[in-house]
């Protein structure tokens, strides 16, 4: 039975789930905002909220400066291109993992997960050497594959979390059935497991589309995504807030969009087999 | 097809291969300030004028640091031309990592560089970076304020006198603080104001043999007479202020004074973003009377990385980018107060250039710091505002660490000279002086 709730108590919940939204998404709200201002209102004090001069022309500079649709190119073929080729390599193994587990799978879990604990800059050297030998620096190549190598243990996890929710019995029926491997995974695991599926490959492509140590330290001009863009507008000798936050609001603009309409696939893949 | 006509048709393809594979395109990784955006508008006329393309890769300065320190080191030949300052210059140089640039064109004019420049960029005689700008540090202040103190500032003051004046322009209810500086931590950032005020203090870095001196008077003074000016008459929270927050706080009039870099005149003169455009007067850094002043010397400067395929066309860039007819390139396009500053003496010669009301104070300030003898003492290294060796970047930024949160009250200022002491003779007999 449902636990009876006020009609004050509903309002209040609202409030405060409304309060601290609007808390998180502030700062976006306001890089936005500054975006429309000139540079001289983008720091006046006492700041100005909504009462400005609505202007574009941070936005006509910024086109003007940088090739954005070239900058946008590589951070949907960077970003996309890891996430799939991540989900390629982390559905097979995290089936393993779940399906048919070894005395060691926990500790592979566990160690998958540690090379996370490092930072970045520990390993820039070696990468980047390794890049010179292949020569895949500022490439696009060389990109999709070092972010899906620094995603691929939370994509592995995701997956690995929603698949131990599947009854292997079904699994265990399709053999039966005589499907093969392939078809086991590929026309009963995937289609089951699709909202935890959707849920990791968006997660995933939001998390590479924002990264920005690898992004920035393995490109120059010719594989450089949105972060770089960004990097480009950044300025500490000089006051360029509103180019800057348009810059920004541009750079962010299409993840927003994307989280946007699929929050709810996101929603329901990040709660999914939260309650038992 | 008779024999002649086939003769003639090869011709003229090897000629058309040969023009397609002199045009070459290069990669130039620089700084996003308003010179280098400017270079950037203008490179139409290099590709005019040579047929070579270029790609620019524009970055925040400290990621470009860090951006271009790890192609070179790792000889990643990512970039046919870096935009580096003069703390890079001679280290990069000592390692070999920069062509030198001895055999620029006698229509270069390399006697034309500001000799503080060419001697800041250059090891052993050697130029490794033509600059493309330079800066030093001034006082910039509102001639209405100090009117309103009863004041009138010289054009050479002490620090005593910027100290006196700064408490009476000092009106904390109507929020106007008499004198705004650097507090924020960083090598680039109070470490910069600090080492080059400890300059007009007496105080030094190192003494000849490398051993810290920040156990010596000459600091103690420096870092008590600052953190008493700053609790007296700086802002509130400046331990968090960079060139930006006090950039800020000048142009909407709350600053009386402010110390920092040269380029900012062209800033707060500016009426489309400075409520105090009209207000502003320069005067040289201060000084204590020992002979030197608190002004640093800094710039920006094109350098080609040893080992690029593109020597020559990084060369015609070079040539292109810091000689003097860019600069009157820019002045037909832009105007005079949008010229490169600080990098050549012709400029300063220039009657058009001399009617630019900060002009001249820039290049006296630039003209009066030494990066070869910046203290008072004798001293090893090389570099106004910083010493130019490999280690000083990172024993600065914790230095700077220590000096922020005594200017923010968190401890006192001879605990944070004795921290400084401490690590920096650790650091030093690491790294085996």
């Amino acid at each position: 039975m449902a636990r009876a709730v006020t009609p004050q108590r509903k309002a209040l919940n609202t409030a405060i789930a409304w309060g601290i939204g609007l808390l998180i998404f502030f700062p976006i709200l306001w890089t936005i905002l500054t975006s429309f201002k000139t540079e001289a209102q983008a720091i006046s004090d006492p700041p100005v909220f909504l009462f400005f001069d609505w202007t574009l022309e941070n936005y006509s500079v910024v086109q003007e400066r940088s090739d954005y649709m070239r900058f946008l190119w590589n951070s949907v073929i960077i970003a996309g291109g890891s996430t799939i080729l991540g989900i390629i390599i982390a559905i097979p193994a995290a089936w393993s993992m779940a399906f048919v587990p070894s005395k060691r799978t926990k500790d592979i879990l566990l160690w998958m997960l540690s090379t996370k604990m490092l930072p970045a800059v520990g390993v820039l050297y070696p990468i980047y050497l390794i890049f010179i030998r292949m020569g895949i620096l500022d490439t696009r190549l060389g990109l999709v594959v070092v972010l899906m190598l620094i995603n691929l243990p939370i994509i592995v996890w995701m997956l690995y979390t929603y698949f131990r929710e599947i009854p292997g019995e079904i699994l265990e029926a399709a053999r039966m059935d005589g499907a093969s491997l392939k078809e086991e995974i590929l026309y009963v695991l995937t289609p089951m497991a699709m909202p935890g599926i959707a849920s990791t490959l968006l997660l995933n492509i939001i998390l590479a589309w924002n990264e920005a140590f690898w992004t920035l330290n393995l490109t120059a001009a010719k594989a450089a995504p949105l972060t770089a863009f960004i990097a480009s507008y950044s300025s500490p000798e000089g006051l360029f807030y509103a180019k800057l936050s348009a810059a920004s609001t541009m750079a962010i603009a299409p993840i927003l969009i994307l989280g946007w309409f699929s929050q709810k696939q996101l929603v329901s893949g990040l709660t999914f087999g939260a309650v038992k | 097809m008779s024999l002649k006509n086939a003769f003639r048709a090869a011709t003229a393809l090897s000629v058309l291969a040969t023009s397609a594979a002199y045009a070459e395109t290069i990669t130039i990784a620089t700084v996003n300030n308003g010179d280098m955006i400017r270079m950037q508008g203008l490179t139409d006329d290099f590709t005019e004028k040579t047929g070579h393309e270029v790609e620019w890769v524009t970055l925040e300065e400290n990621v470009l640091r860090q951006r271009v320190t790890t192609d070179i080191s790792a000889r990643g030949g990512q970039f046919d031309i870096m935009t580096i300052g003069m703390y890079e210059a001679p280290i990069w140089a000592k390692n070999n990592w920069l062509v030198p640039l001895d055999d620029l064109p006698a229509e270069y004019d390399v006697d034309d560089l500001l000799p503080a420049m060419r001697g800041g960029l250059s090891l052993d005689g050697t130029l490794y970076a033509a600059p493309f700008y330079g800066e030093s540090s001034m006082i910039m202040y509102r001639t209405d304020l100090m009117e309103e103190a009863g004041l009138e500032m010289p054009d050479a003051p002490t620090w005593e006198f910027v100290a006196d004046a700064a408490r009476k322009m000092t009106d904390k209810d109507n929020e106007i603080y008499g004198i705004c500086l650097r507090g924020k931590a960083g090598w680039g950032e109070n470490m910069a104001f600090l080492t080059a005020t400890a300059n007009s203090f007496g105080a030094r870095w190192f003494d000849e043999n490398w051993t810290p001196q920040f156990d010596s008077e000459a600091w103690s003074n420096t870092l008590n007479f600052y953190i008493d000016l700053m609790n007296e008459a700086g802002p509130p929270g400046a331990s968090n202020n960079g060139f930006n927050e006090n950039l800020s706080l000048f142009q909407q009039g709350k600053c009386g004074m402010w110390i920092d870099a040269t380029v900012a005149a062209s800033f707060v003169t500016n009426p489309d973003d400075s409520t105090v455009a009209d207000k502003v007067g320069f005067a040289l850094a201060p000084d204590t009377g020992l002979g030197k002043r608190s002004n640093w010397l800094w710039a920006w400067a094109l350098a080609i990385p040893a080992g690029t395929q593109k020597e020559d066309v990084a060369k015609e860039f070079i040539n292109w980018a810091t000689s003097k007819e860019y600069i009157e390139l820019v002045a037909s396009k832009e105007g005079w107060a949008n010229v490169p500053p600080g990098a050549r003496t012709s400029l300063y010669e220039n009657a058009n250039y001399k009617d630019i009301p900060f002009a001249q104070m820039t290049l006296d300030s630039i003209l009066s710091a030494d990066p070869n003898n910046p203290a008072v003492d004798p001293v090893p290294y090389v570099g106004v505002q910083f010493a130019a060796i490999p280690e000083f970047a990172g024993i600065a930024t914790q230095v700077g660490q220590e000096f922020s949160a005594a200017l923010a009250g968190q401890q006192s200022a001879e605990e944070a000279l004795e921290k400084a002491q401490a690590l920096t003779v650790d650091e030093m007999e690491a790294a085996g002086y």
